[in-house]
């Protein structure tokens, strides 16, 4: 029964391993061979890819990027989902409650393909909402989207646009088991809400933001070549461009193999690194951890 | 809930209130302005007329993309992909985690170990990339639906779950002379139906939402699934729209003569057919959702 799940991971995760090898390789797609023996055949260049990746004149630059993104991502989009829920556990009326909840995680469910559509279209010097408000205040409309010092606002914003209701849930869904006497207790001793809110509210949530800020840090490293992608263009390069697109494009559209390969496996590594640390750190400090 | 009264804590209301009436509408807001513009004539979105209602409504541009050669096909690829891979999906890791769900199993750490480390450690992109090329998946879509079969999460939430069926109803079922298969697909899939559920529908929303690996693996426009058809589509005018960056001012407005009149219509109807499965399910499948997710962190 195990067979076909055991086939899978062999096939789909274990041969890639092996295929890292052409990192250190110069890997050659010849027609007709088996990709086991392309793999065998191909002379060993050692750390050749993995230097020229060092040494791309956009290298600092590429990791500024990736750097920054993940890091202003974080800044910014770490609180959001918290300040929400906090105000949503302050409504007392059922209804309304569950209504802007429902209504605050719907982009979450939006495809990105359909987010970034959304924000390209509304942003559209000629058609878009942004260049309709800006005419009403007598400004000159720019396309936004094309300029590189717009790209990290708008990737963040979007991002938080989408995260921050689905985020919400897990910090609500930490808050409904609080105790209701605490905060009666709490009134008695004359707290105000909003005392309330720092003494008893947070500090249930705490265990929980330890664990997802230290999972957001070891991903610090990882901003996703998708929606990167989808939003950057050669204008934007300087800003947009990080680790993993310029990876795409060297390794897989320009058929570098071995460049990709090798790049991989070291973004690998040091996701792994961050991952591993990161979890130590927090059991460190509070005593959470991943395992 | 006994709560006070004094000023701050009016103060906390009325800011309590503006976030989340900011919230609703900055989600519901961009929505429904792109819904007005797609059924809108385009001289009006031109002159800028159009904010939450449709103006001299037409349907011009939804007929143009129901009629195009490519874009209601791919939405029938993206059911086909998401039926078939779901199913592939919800096959495999089934079977997978059946057996490991039994503590005695022969080398069932040594498998679960095998397992784990792929969560951590992989090829990466590129080799998979080969991998497909060269066992002959290359623009079918084998390519996007094998590599993912099993989504490793979900493996370890199936298995606790399976550990929770009660081993006197497999134990009975043994005595009765029933073989390990059928205990499965009888017994204890009926009973972990919740799991499944959420399980099949993070699977679902993942292959329907999936554009890059059919961006990487296809070249076959017919077998194009719908998010990257909309990909396609908003993305194609970005050559027009560079140019205008450019101060181009006579290419823009050439390449918008020469395409039907309502060229920006298309991309925005394009967006809310896209939009439009999603948006209709959502009211009646987000509780599923969440309660998927629920069951999944509460095991994790």
């Amino acid at each position: 029964m195990l067979i076909p799940g055991i086939l899978y991971y062999i096939i789909f995760h274990y041969v890639p391993i092996y295929g890292i090898l052409i990192g250190f390789k110069d890997f050659k797609l010849m027609a007709g061979r088996s990709y086991l023996r392309m793999v065998m055949e191909a002379p060993w260049v050692g750390f050749k890819h993995l230097e020229s990746f060092f040494r791309a004149p956009n290298f600092w630059q590429l990791v500024r990027n990736t750097f920054l993104l993940s890091f202003f991502s974080l800044i910014f989009g770490f609180p959001a989902p918290i300040i929400l829920a906090l105000a949503l556990n302050e409504v007392r009326a059922r209804f309304y409650q569950r209504f802007v909840q429902t209504v605050s995680y719907l982009p979450h469910f939006l495809s990105l393909v359909a987010v970034v559509g959304m924000m390209k279209l509304m942003l559209s010097p000629s058609t878009g909402f942004a260049a309709t408000v800006i005419t009403w205040f007598r400004g000159e409309p720019l396309y936004f989207f094309n300029m590189p010092q717009w790209f990290r606002p708008l990737y963040i914003g979007s991002g938080i646009w989408q995260g921050a209701g689905w985020g919400a849930i897990i910090y609500l869904a930490a808050l409904a088991g609080v105790s209701v006497e605490l905060y009666e207790s709490a009134v008695i001793d004359g707290a105000t809400r909003l005392r309330q809110i720092w003494h008893i509210t947070l500090p249930t949530i705490k265990p929980t933001i330890v664990i997802l800020l230290i999972l957001s840090f070891s991903g610090l490293f990882r901003v996703g070549a998708e929606k990167v992608l989808l939003m950057y263009s050669p204008a934007t390069y300087e800003t947009a461009d990080v680790i993993a697109t310029y990876v795409l494009r060297r390794g897989l559209l320009q058929q570098n193999f071995s460049f990709g390969a090798a790049v991989g496996l070291m973004n690998s590594v040091i996701n792994l690194i961050l991952l591993v640390t990161g979890n130590y750190v927090a059991k460190k400090i509070s005593g959470q951890s991943l395992w | 809930m006994v709560r006070d009264t004094s000023v701050s804590s009016k103060i906390l209301t009325g800011v309590v209130h503006i976030i989340l009436f900011f919230v609703l509408i900055a989600t519901l807001f961009p929505i429904l302005h792109i819904i007005a513009i797609s059924f809108s004539h385009a001289n009006e979105v031109r002159q800028r007329n159009v904010i939450l209602l449709p103006r001299r409504s037409t349907l011009l541009a939804y007929k143009t993309i129901l009629t195009d050669k490519y874009i209601p096909r791919s939405f029938l690829n993206s059911v086909l992909i998401t039926a078939i891979g779901t199913s592939i999906n919800l096959l495999i890791t089934g079977l997978l985690a059946y057996p490991l769900s039994k503590n005695d199993l022969p080398f069932r750490k040594t498998v679960m170990i095998f397992i784990a480390i792929t969560l951590f450690f992989g090829g990466g992109l590129i080799p998979l990339y080969l991998l497909v090329l060269s066992l002959g998946m290359h623009n079918t879509w084998w390519a996007l639906v094998l590599p993912g079969a099993v989504g490793t999460f979900n493996l370890i939430i199936l298995i606790s779950f399976f550990k929770s069926v009660s081993p006197e109803l497999e134990d009975a079922a043994r005595i009765d002379g029933a073989d390990y298969l059928y205990i499965f697909f009888r017994i204890v899939v009926p009973l972990s139906k919740a799991a499944i559920a959420a399980i099949a529908l993070f699977y679902a929303v993942g292959h329907w939402m999936s554009w890059f690996g059919p961006y990487i693996f296809l070249t076959d426009k017919k077998k194009f699934p719908l998010q990257l058809m909309m990909m396609l589509t908003i993305l194609q005018y970005r050559a027009a729209q560079s140019m205008a960056d450019r101060g181009n001012e006579e290419a823009l407005l050439q390449y918008y003569r020469d395409r039907p009149l309502n060229a920006e219509s298309i991309q925005y109807a394009t967006l809310v057919f896209g939009l439009l499965p999603m948006l209709i399910i959502y009211p009646f499948a987000q509780k599923y959702f969440v309660r998927g997710v629920m069951i999944g962190s509460l095991k994790a």
